[in-house]
This record gives structure tokens, sequence and C-alpha cells, in this order.
């Protein structure tokens, strides 16, 4: 057998989204967001909405998420995706809006922003990684970092009495009636990413039948920041994140009630 | 000619912004501009033009939703007042740094900080000088009138859209609580989704359509070199607005021995003390800049060589006087009166100021 029987498209049993582009990522190895993008890539493929279908990337690591799917986007400032998204679904009815955003854009500095374009019901798909610390900025405490969890701004552990508690905040998304969809997810194993793939895909689902914010958080590592190995940060998030952040869907109205959601007027 | 109307400056803001075809309006309350989204919640333009009318959680939520809007090509409007316009101002640097045109209303009061809902200027250099972070310029419309506020709406798109830059138009309480006849304009139709892929299709991000790349709207460039090369890209477009797109207006210029600069509602304060003035046997002149940016250079030069003095009179604590001062030369005098903090001054007080401070005695 020579090497051209090999690389045959017979043969073929994985290949790269097309929607991923050929750029090169700057994630770090062992990051999540590579495998998040790849899972949105093949959802809106699968879906033929690459057409009609706008991402707002947040500040962040993944604030370059515009290089590497290709469909239009636009670059939000800190924490605002959810407006950008809300400007944009609003003047484009017929398209899909999603935003990507980690946990310092979207559960600190864009609190007011996510909780209100969720409590509108804004018709968009919101991702949400949530790794419990600032990656870009080299690893300070974010609203989601566990109680001790050793950042570069708790480098003692993070303390309640000086830091306060960490945020649940897709539980708080959960309650709101604008949402239709509010999940929590993980990409640790291949299980789960095929789980997470399904997550995305009714979430744009929803979208497309306009029932309002579906939102999938994403509980992620950083490795680089945990001053961990990529092996070791899965091993960590499953002891120490997935208690906190239980994985499993906090609301599907579909499943409950699928009346409950009004559709917005333009 | 168009509709005859008896409207506040704050309406018609709003009855323009409906009529010139505009896609949405995101806005949050604030005294003394809350009758622009009151007046278009009044009149529903969702369904008459298919108008997208939606009140944000705040200023700082409005002004992105007009980034998101803007950028996939929509003609959109914001309006606010002064401590509003402070919260907007992170957003439209990445307004201005996006290259995204839109339209932003500042009906300003005094402040700092909370400060007054009464009439003021003081926002001059926030709104000329940039007001965010970063360099970059607004293209600024100083209506005097209702009839002004009601034209710089589609002015301002006009210029938005030309130089794919945000547009304001600087009024205040005066002007946007009088009223005064106006004609109104005829309606534009909105732009369908085939006009706006085929105006502005290369850049416009509202989906990426087979015979195109992928649009991507942004602000950040990693790499310096490239993000000086955009910085005088923007130059390019400041000093091109400098060239083409100055407005200004000279009331009783030519004889004048002594000018008034004035904009806005000051300037109609001033026409009032040029008669006065006048009456006095003191010949004096106002030049009224329109556009505050670009600032009408060119004819305070030239005027400066023909009069004694100039008094800029602004409701402020001199803010264009230093624009006036930098265009005058040194050759004359350019003296500041202003009031403060609310407080409106009269004709009286403006001659009063010019025999003090310019004629003396």
């Amino acid at each position: 057998m020579e090497l051209k029987d090999i690389i045959n498209p017979n043969n073929l049993v994985y290949e790269k989204p097309k929607l991923i582009t050929e750029n090169t990522m700057h994630y770090c190895p062992g990051c999540s967001h590579g495998v998040i993008h790849k899972l949105l890539a093949e959802v809106i493929e699968d879906l033929g909405i690459q057409d009609k279908t706008i991402g707002v990337s947040p500040v962040g690591c993944a604030v370059f998420a515009y290089n590497y799917l290709d469909v239009d986007w636009q670059e939000a400032a800190h924490g605002r995706a959810p407006a950008v998204a809300t400007g944009i679904a609003r003047t484009n009815p017929d398209k899909v809006v999603f935003t990507y955003q980690g946990d310092g854009d979207l559960a600190s500095i864009g609190t007011a922003e996510i909780l209100h374009a969720c409590n509108r019901g804004e018709n968009m798909v919101v991702i949400f990684v949530n790794n419990g610390i600032y990656g870009m900025t080299g690893g300070q405490m974010a609203p989601t970092t566990l109680i001790g969890q050793v950042t570069a701004t708790t480098p003692n552990g993070r303390d309640v009495g000086r830091n306060g508690y960490p945020l649940k905040i897709t539980e708080l998304i959960a309650q709101l009636p604008g949402t239709s969809y509010v999940t929590r997810q993980s990409v640790h194993t291949p299980a789960t990413i095929r789980k997470c793939k399904k997550a995305i895909a009714k979430a744009f689902q929803a979208a497309l039948d306009k029932k309002g914010t579906s939102f999938v958080e994403v509980v992620s590592t950083c490795n680089m920041n945990w001053k961990m190995t990529p092996v070791k940060a899965n091993e960590w998030m499953v002891e120490n994140m997935f208690p906190f952040y239980v994985l499993g869907d906090l609301k599907d109205s579909s499943k409950t009630d699928p009346a409950s959601y009004t559709p917005l007027k333009n | 000619m168009g509709e005859l109307r008896l409207m506040k400056g704050n309406e018609v803001i709003a009855e323009a912004a409906i009529r010139c075809g505009c896609d949405a309006y995101f806005g949050y309350p604030i005294t003394p501009q809350s009758e622009v989204m009151e007046t278009l919640m009044d009149r529903e333009p969702w369904n008459e033009t298919g108008m997208v009318v939606l009140q944000a959680e705040s200023e700082i939520a409005s002004i992105h939703m007009i980034y998101g809007a803007a950028a996939s090509g929509k003609k959109v409007i914001t309006s606010s007042s002064s401590p509003g316009i402070s919260l907007m101002a992170e957003g439209i640097s990445y307004i201005a740094g996006a290259e995204l045109p839109c339209v932003i209303v500042n009906v300003s009061r005094g402040g700092p900080g909370l400060g007054t809902i009464q009439p003021s200027q003081a926002d001059y250099f926030q709104s000329t000088k940039g007001g965010g972070h970063g360099d970059y310029r607004l293209i600024v419309l100083a209506p005097s009138s209702v009839q002004e506020t009601n034209d710089f709406v589609e002015l301002g798109f006009k210029l938005a859209f030309k130089y794919r830059n945000p547009a304001m138009i600087l009024t205040d309480g005066v002007i946007g609580q009088m009223m005064e006849k106006v004609v109104l304009a005829d309606y534009i139709p909105r732009l369908t989704d085939e006009e706006i892929n085929e105006k502005y299709g290369s850049w416009a991000t509202n989906g990426r359509k087979a015979n195109r790349q992928r649009n991507i709207i942004t602000s950040l460039e990693m790499d310096s070199v490239k993000m000086e090369n955009n910085n005088l890209r923007f130059q390019e477009k400041f000093a091109q607005m400098e060239e083409e797109d100055v407005m200004f207006e000279e009331i009783q210029c030519e004889d004048a021995d002594y000018l008034l600069v004035a904009f806005g509602s000051s300037s109609r304060i001033c026409q009032k003390a040029v008669d006065l003035a006048r009456e006095k046997g003191i010949k004096v002149g106002l030049l009224r800049p329109i556009t505050l940016f670009p600032f009408p250079k060119k004819p305070i030069a030239v005027l400066a060589k023909k009069v004694k003095g100039i008094l800029v009179v602004e409701m402020n604590a001199g803010q264009m006087v230093e624009d006036v001062q930098l265009a005058a030369g040194c050759a004359i005098p350019v003296k500041h009166f202003g009031r403060m903090g609310g407080v409106i001054p009269s004709p009286g007080e403006v001659v009063a100021a010019l025999e003090q401070k310019l004629i003396g005695g």
C-alpha cells in the first residue's frame, strides 16, 4: 500500500468544517475555544445559514473569533456584545445573530447588557465560555472564579470576605421570561463535545424559529492561566467547577410550554 | 413646499428621523430630550415605515445597539443629553474607529456631573475634540432653530455616510424645548436589503453572501503599522471634511468693526445683540459656525483682518473661544463672554460685555 492509497477521499473520516478559515488560531494549546469554534462552524454549516448569520465577538481571548469563522462578524466593546447583537437583530429580523462571550465580558462588565437583552428576549444566540478566569489580560479573577481559586489578583485564593461570591449568571438568565433555552455544557470529552454541538444546534434552531434568546454556557478550561497541563486542567474542571456549575439544561421552553414565549415586535 | 407645523426642537428630531428613512432609534430617557423617544413611540413608525424604536436599558446599551445596526448598513439615530453622552463616549469612539455612519443628538445641559437640566453649551470640547478615547472627530452640526434641527437630521446622515463617521447634532435645552414653525421634509423610503447590499456591500455585516468575502467590522488592529495607517486614513477624512463641508453663516459682517462669534442658541441671542449694538452706533457683525467640526477657520481668519476685536459668546466657561483664537491669530484681541450652569445671557449683557472687554470705557 502506498501513501496515495491512504490519502484518498474514500478513506476520509474527518475534515475541518468548511466555515473554519485557514487562519492560524492564536489560542493556547489545550484551550477550549478552538473546539467551540469548530462546533459553531459545523452547526452553521449544517443549518445552511452562513449567508444570514452575523457573529458578535467580545473583548477577551475570543476577540479574534472573526478571524476563524467564515461569516460576517462585528467586534464589540467589552461586555456590550448583547447590545450590539440587539441592534443587528432588531434591524435585521430575518438574520441569525449570535454573541460569543467570556465570563469577564458577559458576567462582569457586561452584566447589564446580557440581563436586559435576555429579559427582552432578543432573538439571538449567546455562547458563554466560562473558564473562571480572565485569559487575555493574564489570569486575573473573574466573576465566576471559584472560592479559594488562585488567580493573578487573588494570589492567596478567592476570599469571599474580600472578593464576594462566584456568580452563577446562567441561573439568573434562566429565570428571565425572554429566554427560551438555557443550558450548561462542556467540551472536555468526545461525548460532551457531541452533546454540546446538539445544544448549540438547538439554540440556533430556536433563533431561526424566532423563539427569543437561547443561552449556551460552556464550562471551559484555561490551562495556561490555571497553570496546568491541558489534561490536568480538564481533571481540575471536573473536580472543582462541575460541582458548582452543574451541567445540563436549566430551561427548555420547547419542552415545558411552547406557547410561553411571545415573539418580539419590531 | 413641505408640510408646515409648529413643533418643539425635540419633537422634530423624531419626525425628521421617520421621514428621512431611518431604520432605527435606540435611546434612553434623559431631560431635556426625552420628547424625542416619546414622540417616536407615539408616532409608532414601525407601522408606517418599519422603523424600529427601542428604549434601551442605558445610554451605554443604546450606543452599542447603534453600533450593531449601523454595522449592518442601517441608517440609525440616537439622542441623549450631556451625562448620557459621556456614557456613550466609549461606544462613539468604537463607532469612529470601526468607521460606521450614524447620527447622535446631544440636547446638552449644564455640567459637570449631574449638573442641571437647564441649557448649556459646555459640551463643545467633548463634541468637537473627540469626547472618547483615541484620535477621532465627530462631524458636529449646531442648529440654531427648530427648522435647522429638522434639516440637520438628514444632513447629518448624508455626511455620516459620505465619510463613514458618526455625526453629532449638538443642540441644547433652549432649541430642544422651544416651539417654532418648521417645514417638514418629504418622506424618503428606507433602503431595502438589496439596496443596502448594492451601496454598502463592501463593508456591511448583514450576512456573508456567496458573491463576496465575509465582512468584518472592528476597531481592533494589533499591528501598530497598520493601526497607524488606519489613523492616517481617519485624518485624511477629517482634512477632507475641512475642505468640503464647512458651514457657517455671516450676519451683518460687511461693515463690522467688531465681530461676535456664537453657535446654536447663543447665536440667536447675539443676533439681537447685533441690532442693539448697532442702535448704539457700534458696527457689530455675527459669525455663526454651523459645523463646529469642521470648524470655519478660514472665514474667521478673513474677518479677523477686517475687525478690531472678536467676542466669542458661549453658554460655557470659554471653549469655542480657543478655536476662534487659533483661527484669528494674535493681531486682534479675541475675548470670551459666557454664562454657565444653565443661565442664558441676555442680548443686553452681550453688548455690555462687548463694550467692556473690547471697546473700553
